[in-house]
């Protein structure tokens, strides 16, 4: 162990050791005059797994770059522990980065590939041959070690990129939506074998995504940008289950998304007039009574009443086969359209009768941002 | 079953369809007019060429070579050739690759810069030897700011010899190299300098590293192209030059066995040994050039 730690502290300032926490303070980044990223302020503990979420345009993949060093900062600082990172170069950084096109090399083999990084650490010969032929177990590559990049399938250059980024045991580990260029199955195989690699190797990663099952899915801790901001930072759950504006709401698959007006106050709780029929639901983000807010509800927490049952009526216009229930959207008489699940598949035309459970309806002030 | 099959006749497709699998199709017609263009005005005159090198008035079949290899004054111009022009192409395309490699990137004032160094190509030979005698001469600015600023004591000799046609082969060659260079050099996925910067890379080790070896068979091309077109100097070789003496290029030798001397055999001779030179020259550069990597310049699924 003290043999490592020397043989480490041997090589120079292009191998940081691991650190503590990272972190972001105030890291803005302005693409002539336009805020592409404002302020955010993230704290990464040694071992965390964040997700930056968002839709296209929201600025995570420009946190990742000022991250990586790829691109300066307009304002703001990243120290590691007490080092100041954000004025160093990106190849004095010691981070790994896997790129969302993979970015390997194609003139050089798999192997020579997954050596780059240690032949520009300047790590002996010998221990470069073992640490990459570990890598290549690691990715389960071993056979292809030969080969060019051009000749790999997506899924096995996906593989070669993470193996490049993880075998100079990086402090940390970024990851630019390393799954959006592969088909729906070995996405879901890929984002297990992420996760494994992340537990195994006990790698820090920051991760960006515009798919929130895959966030959901892999991170301890998810950030959710929309318009450069962070909107809410929290664990899978509380992001599930208490978004915290309508936005966020909106990214977490709340699919009906109802612009409606508050009524007043009953206790915990607030109510609201859809249809007519006045519904109780959690406000969030203390939507004032009488205003105009948005009510915001699950597609699998809207059920079909029994016949007769209060709620509010409605007639299916789709339905969609899924497996274990049915996608169903109904419109009410209103003209308002409702997603829900149904277990039994209701028939094209039928007049169904939509209840929610008071706890599963969130009431968001409309201008929250 | 067997009925049907014999029926059908077991039957091979068309035979239509089966030439179209191919690629023989009607639509082949198309390229008749092509076709016979490249053979009346390229094809033709070339073996005619190569005919009418065979079949000089003395000395069989051979005897316009052997003058030519006989005669110093005939066979040293492949030395006065190939000491121009390589030298030459070897320069604009080195000169090339750091220039366009700053402008592969979106910078304000890059259509304008591009614009610039792409003139001379408009310019032709002509000009550009006009200009270079006006600005290079005994008495041009060049030589007269030496002198009155006494760095030089008499004018400085840069045109009719040697560096004069040096000169105006590389204000004509450069912008082809540099527009080829630049887009063999944008053709090269940025993001391949980014990942190697995060494993540790400096810039020049990025360079080296990545960016060459992936430029490097689109330079070994555009040598071989700036290395033909100022092998076959011509005008500037006169204009710039010293026509009868060090710049006496293989193109002047074959004007003059021509259209002094009116023995168009040598003249061919001459024309065809041009060309051997140049294919020799090409072949070793190609050949270097299949050694290196030659595929994709992207970093992987789009």
């Amino acid at each position: 162990m003290t043999a490592a730690a020397t043989s480490r502290a041997s090589t120079p300032a292009t191998r940081p050791g691991h650190f503590e926490t990272l972190r972001l303070d105030g890291v803005s980044r302005s693409f002539g005059g336009q805020a592409a990223l404002a302020d955010l302020d993230l704290t990464i503990r040694r071992g965390e797994f964040i997700a930056l979420l968002g839709p296209s345009g929201c600025g995570k993949s420009t946190a990742l770059n000022c991250l990586a060093g790829l691109l300066p900062l307009t304002r703001g600082s990243i120290w590691q522990d007490e080092t100041r990172l954000d004025v160093l170069p990106p190849e004095r950084r010691g981070f790994g980065m896997v790129f969302q096109n993979y970015a390997l090399f194609p003139h050089l083999p798999v192997r020579k590939n997954i050596a780059f990084g240690l032949q520009m650490r300047r790590v002996p010969r010998a221990e470069i041959r073992r640490r990459v032929d570990e890598a290549l177990r690691l990715v389960h590559l071993e056979e292809h070690a030969g080969k060019l990049p051009g000749q790999l399938s997506g899924g096995q250059q996906q593989r070669v990129a993470i193996a490049r980024a993880v075998v100079l045991e990086p402090s940390l580990v970024l990851m630019d939506e390393p799954l959006s260029n592969l088909d729906a199955k070995l996405r879901l195989e890929m984002r297990t074998e992420i996760r494994r690699l992340h537990q195994s190797l006990g790698l820090t990663t920051v991760y960006v995504t515009h798919d929130q099952e895959e966030a959901l899915s892999l991170a301890d801790r998810l950030v959710v940008l929309r318009a450069g901001r962070v909107q809410q930072i929290g664990t899978p759950e509380e992001l599930h289950t208490e978004p915290a504006n309508w936005h966020v709401a909106d990214f977490m698959g709340y699919r009906n998304l109802l612009p409606v007006r508050a009524g007043a106050r009953q206790g915990a709780g607030i109510t609201v007039e859809i249809e007519g029929q006045e519904l109780t639901g959690t406000p969030v983000g203390d939507p004032a009574p009488g205003s105009e807010v948005i009510a915001g509800i699950r597609p699998e927490d809207l059920r079909i009443g029994p016949a007769g049952s209060t709620g509010v009526p409605a007639t299916v216009e789709v339905v969609e086969y899924q497996g274990r229930e049915v996608a169903v959207e109904a419109r009410t008489d209103g003209g308002i359209p409702l997603n829900l699940r149904a277990v039994d598949r209701p028939a094209v035309g039928d007049r169904i009768t939509v209840t929610v459970e008071p706890r599963r309806l969130l009431v968001f002030p409309a201008d929250a941002r | 079953m067997t009925a049907i099959n014999a029926a059908t006749g077991g039957a091979r497709p068309a035979l239509r369809h089966r030439l179209a699998e191919r690629g023989i199709d009607r639509q082949l017609l198309l390229l008749i007019p092509a076709a016979l263009f490249v053979l009346i005005l390229f094809i033709y005159p070339f073996l005619y060429g190569v005919g009418l090198s065979f079949q000089p008035t003395e000395g069989g079949a051979l005897g316009a070579y052997r003058e030519f290899f006989t005669d110093a004054y005939l066979r040293d111009t492949i030395l006065t050739t190939l000491q121009l022009s390589l030298p030459a192409a070897l320069l604009n395309v080195l000169a090339s690759v750091p220039i366009a490699y700053r402008m592969r990137g979106r910078f304000r004032g890059k259509r304008l810069l591009t614009t610039l160094l792409v003139v001379p190509i408009t310019l032709g030979t002509v000009l550009t030897a006009q200009g270079l005698l006006n600005f290079l001469g005994p008495t041009g600015w060049f030589n007269r700011t030496l002198l009155s600023s006494g760095l030089a004591d008499a004018p400085v000799r840069l045109t009719n010899n040697y560096w004069g046609v040096f000169f105006s082969l590389v204000i004509t060659g450069f912008p082809f190299a540099f527009l080829l260079v630049l887009s063999y050099l944008s053709g090269i996925d940025p993001t391949l300098e980014r990942a190697a910067a995060t494993l540790g890379a400096g810039r020049w080790q990025r360079f080296r590293r990545i960016t060459l070896p992936l430029l490097a068979p689109g330079l070994a091309t555009t040598f071989c192209l700036t290395f033909v077109l100022a092998f076959s100097v011509f005008p500037s070789a006169v204009l710039v030059g010293d026509p009868s003496g060090t710049t006496r290029v293989m193109s002047i030798a074959a004007y003059d066995a021509a259209y002094v001397r009116y023995d168009y055999p040598l003249a061919s001779a001459v024309a065809v040994l041009m060309g051997v030179v140049e294919l020799l020259v090409i072949a070793a550069v190609l050949g270097w050039r299949a050694l290196l990597y030659t595929g994709s310049t992207a970093g992987g699924k789009g």
